[in-house]
């Protein structure tokens, strides 16, 4: 396919645009929402007119936020299809559906209750109005699951679920349940959305800090802080636990990301964890040793090969072996997975043919050799068919075989960062609650001061966390199968920088003012409170 | 190169035409939903404050529900008919993106208009609900007519690469030309614009005079008839120009049982489908019509305020047979002019049999979703109109 790279280039940073954009809001309006039905329910039980001053205060922030959520997922879903038609094409069989899921199950519930929980205050009663507030909030993660089911097949596209069907030359999806259960998906959901249950959970702990550090609305204060600290403990652990789980099905689905995650150019038994580091950017063939691609490192040994495979002595391949190969792992070199590839096509190519004379034969031939296995375990059940490997088949140059892997440093750092922050804010979550539980976050200033600066924290940590995941998959959109750069759609590159601006202009614009919005209201305070 | 339907198989082809049923109602539900674009369009009706925010309450409380229909609209086409979403989006690139545009801004104007510290102003707020009122519309609605009219692609089924702006005669502004090229029924597509922008006008004033107090905002209402009646005479004028397209038109066609789904042109195909199975279609057609007809003589010419129940159903039946006649009875849904043969049909755009099945299963959720948006509806309606007390009571989330 004749696609204009420098095109590619501006389409990628499109999509990378809107989606971090989207997902500065999502993560607020997946835990906010539940934030706001706990206080909801506190107020529903206790009968209480602070709770719902709370509750009605932290509603208006949601609300705001709510608003660029919806607005710049709209763009997103039908991005797909203006800038990824081809990628539409080949695999809209399978990632259609689970959109099309989300659409009717999640999104009308969130759109739907919002109403009532939103406007219907003094319309329903309590109960009809707390129900919805709840529904409301099972209604937003729920549209974080399908979405990332749909996430999770471009991460690990199994033929489990799915195969690349001769006949139409597009992927076909062939187990539906599969594809949902899938343990990719599955983490990449529980991971999600308890990052999200974390970054609201600060927000609130923060903005009450605020407040104590003024000495304002004390009482109310306090009362965010609590439920904020309590649900943000629990909350950060569980993000840490299941991280962990998320980098073992990566180490087992893409080896090429967690390479990079880790900086690992060069495969090794016992392979360490890099605690912290600078890695160069180095073409993997050039390196020798995994010391010589960083500048500098401290390692914790053997962690990488517990965490990936928990097993200290497995042995992790690294980005050279995943392009030369390394018979004695059974990893085979990236020139006979291209060839395989390239059978597969040409597979595909006779079958048409002979489809377009009438010669039967020469189709059955053809599917034949298309679907032959090529590798198969038989201990994990597991096989692969040339048709699996028909994304390899792209890369035809394998005298450039960098372009195989992702770039380390991006993938690396914001993997990094990620983590680190991470740890920090169980640290932080944890010394808050044990302050509110002994009574002295209220005169506890460092605490607060420290609550305050990391507000912004946990979105550098999700938009890294997404870039780790993102840009680690390169050069694939679908891994293994369909290549970014045969995804996009076929158009002239002015096309796409004019809406990248359009869209640039409109979200800057946009942001500013809800900011201005959100700090108007945070500064005003809630009402009736002192 | 002929893209034949890859299955005669005869489930595979109901569970397409299901879908494409299923697409049109959805369709249908959308254009009625369209009275929030419509209302948008109408603030200038408002003399006061008060009335302004009358106008934004009422609207404010349902945009997500008509955003959110656009989304599943989307999501379901890309389900069931992924071919058509990769070449149209992919393809008419600049109507989508603009109507995208349109709503993106209004999502949000809501919300942020009469906060204080809105950065932009609420002028700049309203001039985005107007303008997805107005352009969204106008370009959904050509959109549209370019289901009837065709469009300037061809593509290569095997090794999946779509060319856009092929046809020798043709313009190419990627999607644009369907306003411009008359000589590809840009007229049409035109008309279509204006009808579908002119309907959701005149809905948009039936809802509020529904939902706004009438008692005390008797100025607003009465100005909202003065629209409906002038609408009423644009719409008139669009929807002959769209009947006389239909009946003239020499459509696209194929048969369904031809397993190589040749795409031939057929004069008066659209007149030919509405009179198939009995003239059911055309019989619909004229109920919503009729419906339609009747909530803007009760609402705007009479003094009765549940015209939107009528004109309601009604553009929900018309709706739907629009989409029926543009994609059932052998006509393919998404035509080109360029080459005739690179056409999308139910047939040969649509997911694999075992993902429609799929689908299918999902799609008993449908009157379940339907049910509960509808006794949401019914409780904050049962509390009665939009009142100024409740506009001014800052306990109520007004805007
Ligand atoms: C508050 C936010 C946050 C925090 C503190 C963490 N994460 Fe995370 N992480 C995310 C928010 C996030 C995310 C935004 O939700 C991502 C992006 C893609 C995804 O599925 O979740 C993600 C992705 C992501 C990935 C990449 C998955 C992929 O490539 O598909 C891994 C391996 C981890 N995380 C592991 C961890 C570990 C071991 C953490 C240790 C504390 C951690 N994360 C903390
Ligand atoms: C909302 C959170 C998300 C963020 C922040 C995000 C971020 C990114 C980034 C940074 C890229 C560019 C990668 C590169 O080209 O180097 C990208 C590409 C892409 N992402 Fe995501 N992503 C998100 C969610 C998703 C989800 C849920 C899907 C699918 C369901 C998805 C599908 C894609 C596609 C199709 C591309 C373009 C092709 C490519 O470059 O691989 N993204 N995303
Ligand atoms: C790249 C793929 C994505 C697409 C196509 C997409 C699409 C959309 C769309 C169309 C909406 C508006 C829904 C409506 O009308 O009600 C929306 C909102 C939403 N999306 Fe996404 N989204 C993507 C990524 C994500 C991710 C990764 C998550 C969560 C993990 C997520 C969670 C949500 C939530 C919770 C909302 C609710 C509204 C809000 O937050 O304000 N989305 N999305």
């Amino acid at each position: 396919m004749t696609i204009d790279l420098n095109m590619l280039e501006w389409a990628r940073a499109q999509f990378a645009m809107t989606a971090l954009f989207h997902f500065f809001f999502v993560p607020f309006t997946l835990g906010m929402s539940f934030l706001v039905a706990f206080f909801e329910t506190i107020y529903v039980k206790t009968g209480k007119q602070e709770w719902k001053e709370i509750t009605q205060f932290w509603q208006t922030l949601f609300a705001i936020n709510f608003a660029l959520g919806l607005s710049t997922g709209i763009i997103h879903e039908f991005e797909f299809g203006t800038n990824w038609s081809t990628y539409s094409w080949v695999v809209g069989d399978i990632f259609g559906a689970p959109l099309a899921v989300e659409g009717i199950i999640a999104f009308f519930m969130e759109a739907t209750f919002a109403a009532i929980s939103f406007f219907g205050w003094k319309r329903v009663s309590k109960g009809v109005h707390l129900a919805s507030t709840w529904l409301l909030a099972i209604g937003s993660n729920l549209s974080a699951l399908w979405i990332l089911i749909a996430n999770g097949f471009m991460q690990h596209p199994s033929n489990e679920f799915l195969k690349f069907d001769i006949e139409t030359s597009r992927a076909v999806m062939t187990d539906f349940w599969k594809l949902i259960t899938q343990p990719v998906a599955q983490v990449k959901f529980l991971h999600t959305i308890s990052a999200g249950y974390t970054l609201s959970s600060i927000f609130v702990l923060g903005i009450s800090a605020y407040y104590l550090l003024r000495k304002k609305h004390v009482d109310f204060a306090k009362k965010s802080a609590a439920v904020a600290a309590a649900f943000g403990l629990v909350s950060s652990i569980f993000v840490a636990v299941i991280g962990d789980e998320h980098a073992y099905e990566v180490a087992n689905t893409q080896p090429t990301k967690i390479a990079a995650m880790e900086g690992l150019y060069v495969g090794e038994k016992g392979a360490p964890i890099v605690a912290f580091g600078i890695p160069k950017d180095l073409p993997a063939l050039k390196v020798n040793s995994n010391d010589e691609a960083f500048v500098f490192k401290i390692e914790i040994p053997k962690l990488l090969s517990i965490l990936g495979k928990r097993d200290p002595d497995a042995y992790v391949p690294g980005l050279k072996d995943l392009i030369v190969g390394n018979p004695e792992y059974g990893i085979w070199p990236l020139s006979k997975l291209a060839q395989i590839g390239a059978e597969a096509r040409a597979d595909l190519r006779a079958y048409h043919e002979a489809k377009a004379k009438g010669d039967k034969a020469g189709m059955e031939a053809a599917k034949a050799d298309f679907y032959s296995v090529v590798w198969s375990d038989d201990k994990l059940g597991l096989k692969l068919t040339k048709s699996d490997l028909i994304g390899y088949g792209f890369f035809k140059n394998v005298n450039n075989p960098d372009l195989i892997h992702p770039p380390v440093p991006p993938v690396f750092y914001s993997f990094h960062i990620m983590v680190g922050l991470g740890f920090w804010f169980i640290l932080l979550f944890l010394a808050s609650w044990v302050a509110i539980i002994k009574g002295t976050f209220e005169n506890n200033r460092l605490l607060q001061q420290l609550a305050v600066i990391s507000v912004p924290l946990p979105w550098i940590a999700t938009s890294f966390g997404w870039m780790t995941a993102e840009i680690g998959r390169q050069p694939w959109t679908v891994f293994g199968m369909l290549p970014t750069a045969e995804s996009a759609t076929p158009i002239a590159l002015q096309n796409v920088q004019a809406t990248f601006f359009m869209f640039l202009t409109a979200f800057v614009i946009l942001g500013i003012a809800e900011l201005k919005i959100l700090f108007t209201v945070v500064k005003h305070g809630p009402k009736g409170a002192h | 190169m002929t893209w034949a339907p890859y299955t005669v198989d005869a489930t595979h082809f109901y569970l397409q035409v299901y879908f494409w049923i299923i697409v049109a109602v959805l369709g249908g539900l959308f254009l009625f939903m369209t009275f929030v674009q419509g209302g948008q369009t109408l603030f200038h009706t408002a003399k006061d404050e008060m009335e302004e925010r009358a106008i934004l309450n009422s609207l404010g409380r349902k945009w997500e529900l008509t955003f959110t229909t656009l989304v599943l609209f989307g999501g379901a086409l890309y389900a069931a008919f992924p071919l058509f979403y990769s070449i149209s989006f992919g393809g008419a690139y600049w109507v989508w993106m603009l109507i995208l545009f349109a709503f993106v801004l209004q999502a949000v104007a809501y919300e942020y208009m009469n906060k204080p510290n809105n950065v932009i102003g609420k002028g700049a707020y309203k001039f985005f609900l107007y303008f997805n009122g107005v352009v969204g519309m106008v370009l959904l609605g050509a959109a549209v007519g370019t289901f009837f009219t065709g469009s300037n692609f061809s593509y290569d089924p095997v090794t999946k690469v779509l060319h856009w702006g092929v046809a020798k005669d043709g313009i190419n502004l990627r999607g644009l030309e369907a306003a411009i090229d008359f000589k590809h029924g840009a007229w049409f597509n035109l008309a279509m614009g204006v009808l579908v922008f002119a309907a959701a006008r005149i809905l948009g004033a039936l809802w509020l005079i529904n939902d706004v107090d009438n008692n005390e905002f008797p100025d607003l209402i009465k100005r909202l008839r003065g629209v409906i009646k002038r609408c009423f005479v644009i719409l008139l004028i669009a929807l002959a120009i769209v009947l006389y397209g239909w009946i003239t038109m020499k459509g696209y066609a194929y048969n369904i049982h031809d397993p190589k789904g040749i795409i031939y042109r057929e004069e008066g195909k659209y007149l030919h489908n509405l009179l198939a199975f009995g003239a059911l279609p055309l019989i619909t057609l004229l109920v919503g019509l009729v419906l339609y007809v009747l909530g803007v003589l009760k609402s705007g010419f009479g003094s009765s305020n549940k015209g939107i129940w009528f004109s309601g159903l009604g553009i929900v039946l018309i709706g739907i047979i629009v989409f029926v006649i543009a994609g059932l009875f052998g006509t393919p849904f998404y035509p080109s002019y360029a080459d005739l043969q690179s056409s999308l049909t139910i047939q040969n755009s649509s997911g694999s049999k075992y993902t429609l099945e799929v689908m299918a299963w999902v799609s008993v959720a449908v009157p379940f979703v339907l049910g509960y948006i509808i006794w949401v509806w019914y409780q904050m309606k049962k509390a009665g109109p939009i009142t100024k007390e409740e506009i001014a009571d800052p306990e109520s989330h007004a805007y």
